[in-house]
């Protein structure tokens, strides 16, 4: 348990740093830090196919798209345009408004019994598997069709251009 | 444009088959090609253990000829330096002394005999003008060196070494 | 009996990390020998016995060069990136299995690190966490040329990321497992899968060519345009680090390729051999017979590097995307059909 309490620190840490740093590059590297944390988090879970899963998919494809778009740009911290007082007003009362709607969800939340996983080996590739295309069927080959239609919208979107 | 001369030939480029457009069977006849010279012979030589042999028309290391009597046959004439188009040569002459008939073969001989190597570009003039044919560009590859008045070759290493065959 | 578990694992994991340096260090002589040889020359032979002792002298040299890291750099990220190349490059080995069981003083010794039940995945995550090692070095290093290596060097990965995951979802079509021991021991004998997956295969050879950054693919170092690519600003044992990183991606990707096609440590008549030695020298030599199929691999490595000339973007690109995907999908295709009708009948 002190280990999940560690690596909830350092995930809610880096997190935190990946707002709070200037350079946006340095942001990323940041959230990537924040990614493996979570991939600890699932091994401490006992759910190593979800843990690869996330380390393949996050950190080592959508990651590595996001350091590539902002090395391309070449943003840093003197290059960065001064954003007007509106904007930032509207930034805040946005953030507040959050913050209070996440207050008052919190607040209609009640405490349940402590979570117990009902099977321990949920996470493994066969029970996963088994889980994934039995009971949960319909939503998995949905969500595909949404990636699809994602993809073509994508092309389209490359084609146009050229 | 009409053609100058009917030696122009237009290379026909026809789309690739099938097999071409894979490219594997071009791969691995590529690797054919070059496992087969893993077992050819080496042309590598191992320098300065083996040194590869010098052409005929090689021009190396200047050499000052002795004659058959182990005289120096140069006479300080001056005629190589001045052929030289790197202006490589200088020479003191000095007139040959009594009793030293066994080493010079002319009444004149050259005192200080230079040969910048930095400067000379091995052209072979001065052997071409030598009248007495004392001056050869026979020998070995000019070695390299730290400091430049290392380069400028005295008769102490020029002068060929007096052959024995008779004595 | 924990504490022998643990000393046992150590002992191991040292060996197995010991030889892969070692088989990396050696590579670069290799590399340069087989080079010598198929360019009918004769390649370094001065230090030592037929150029023995070259590597060693490689290495004293890299750690004597001089330090540079360039002013305008981010110093943490400069340094951070060989760091993170060399070991992404080291865990790699760590799911591998080298061989059966085998009994050593009178105790079962597994020869591999640890098996986890997602192997092959756990390989796949390691080799796409290996471009972060060049991209943080590239951009870190602040020049234009470096930026164009690690921006070329994460398009390259991750394109081939794809087929090399598809044509491992064919094979695990045959093996219905993702742990390495289990693919390894279903390849007894000689029932290696790449009879079964001979463009499973090839599609995988030429993604791994492409991971690693090797000739035909390595175009992020491509000196020709961009000086030194990714590791323009890096010297020392830095840069060491980078080229060391690439012989033991190398090394690793040889072993997983031997694993997952060619049947690992297992060779014909392994049956009627281990009955003849007894179990301490009938799994040792399978290690041995899985060392020669790495090397064997590695040795395939330099020969394609010395015969086939670099790729040009575009057409990397067109190679990963409209030739490579589609394959590989077909592949799937193909496999999943004609197991269905194996099984049907």
């Amino acid at each position: 348990m002190n280990l999940f309490y560690l690596v909830a620190f350092l995930s809610i840490f880096f997190s935190l740093l990946v707002i709070f740093s200037k350079n946006p590059v340095h942001s990323v590297l940041y959230l990537i830090v924040t990614f493996f944390t979570f991939t600890i988090h699932y091994i401490l879970l006992n759910a190593q196919f979800l843990a690869i899963v996330n380390f393949i998919v996050y950190m080592g494809a959508i990651m590595v798209l996001f350091l590539f778009v902002l090395m391309l740009l070449n943003l840093n911290e003197e290059t960065e345009p001064l954003k007007p007082t509106l904007l930032k007003v509207m930034g805040v009362v946005a953030g507040m408004c959050l913050l209070v709607t996440l207050a008052g969800s919190l607040k209609a939340l009640s405490v349940s019994e402590p979570v117990v996983l009902q099977n321990a080996n949920l996470g493994l590739v066969k029970n996963l598997g088994k889980v994934l295309f039995n009971q949960f069927l319909l939503p998995f080959e949905i969500s595909s069709l949404l990636l699809l239609s994602a993809m073509v919208g994508a092309v389209l979107l490359a084609k146009k251009e050229a | 444009m009409e053609a100058l001369s009917n030696r122009k030939k237009v290379l026909e480029q026809k789309p690739m088959n099938f097999w071409e457009r894979i490219y594997l069977p071009a791969i691995f006849q590529g690797m054919a090609i070059t496992f087969r010279h893993m077992f050819k012979k080496k042309e590598t030589i191992y320098y300065p253990e083996v040194q590869r042999e010098f052409s005929e028309n090689w021009r190396g290391m200047h050499s000052l000829k002795r004659d058959e009597d182990g005289r120096e046959r140069c006479t300080a004439c001056g005629l190589c330096a001045l052929s030289c188009p790197a202006e490589a040569i200088t020479m003191v002459a000095a007139e040959r002394k009594k009793g030293e008939e066994a080493l010079y073969r002319e009444e004149k001989y050259a005192a200080v005999y230079e040969i910048n190597m930095l400067r000379c570009i091995f052209c072979g003039l001065c052997e071409e003008a030598c009248p007495k044919e004392a001056i050869y560009l026979d020998g070995p590859i000019v070695p390299s060196d730290y400091l430049r008045k290392d380069f400028i070759y005295g008769k102490d290493k020029l002068v060929e070494q007096p052959f024995n065959s008779k004595a | 009996m924990e504490i022998a578990f643990v000393l046992e694992k150590f002992v191991f994991i040292t060996v197995i990390f010991a030889l892969s340096l070692v088989v990396a260090m050696y590579s670069t002589l290799a590399e340069r020998k087989i080079a010598a040889f198929l360019q009918d020359r004769v390649g370094p032979n001065r230090a030592g016995p037929g150029g023995m002792f070259q590597p060693l002298a490689d290495g004293v040299k890299m750690f004597l060069k001089e330090e540079i890291i360039p002013t305008q750099s981010s110093k943490f990220l400069f340094i951070a990136g060989p760091s993170l190349a060399i070991l992404t490059a080291c865990i790699g080995s760590a799911v591998i299995p080298w061989g059966q069981d085998v009994v050593l003083f009178g105790k079962t010794i597994a020869l591999q690190a640890t098996d986890i039940n997602v192997g092959i995945l756990y390989i796949f995550g390691v080799v796409s966490l290996g471009v972060y090692g060049v991209m943080i070095g590239g951009w870190a290093s602040n020049n234009k040329f470096s930026l164009m290596g690690a921006i070329r060097a994460a398009s390259q990965n991750i394109s081939y990321e794809i087929p090399m995951g598809l044509s491992i979802i064919a094979l695990l079509l045959l093996t219905n497992s993702l742990s390495l021991k289990d693919i390894a021991e279903q390849q007894h004998g000689f029932n290696w899968n790449v009879f079964y997956q001979p463009l499973g295969f090839l599609i995988f050879l030429i993604c791994s060519f492409a991971e690693t950054n090797r000739t035909p693919f390595d175009l992020p170092e491509c000196e020709t345009e961009l000086v030194g690519g990714y590791h323009t600003e890096y010297s020392s044992m830095k840069l060491g680090f980078y080229l060391f990183a690439e012989y033991i991606n190398m090394f690793v990707s040889s072993a997983v390729m031997a694993t997952l096609y060619f049947g690992g440590y297992n060779y014909p008549g392994m049956d009627f051999v281990n009955s003849l030695i007894g179990p301490t020298w009938g799994p040792l030599l399978g290690m041995g017979v899985l060392f020669l199929k790495i090397f064997a691999f590695i040795f395939f490595f330099m020969w394609v590097r010395w015969t086939i000339p670099r790729f040009r973007y575009d057409q990397l690109m067109n190679l990963g995307w409209k030739v490579l995907i589609p394959l590989a999908i077909a592949n799937i295709v193909l496999t999943g059909v004609v197991i269905a009708l194996v099984n049907k009948f």
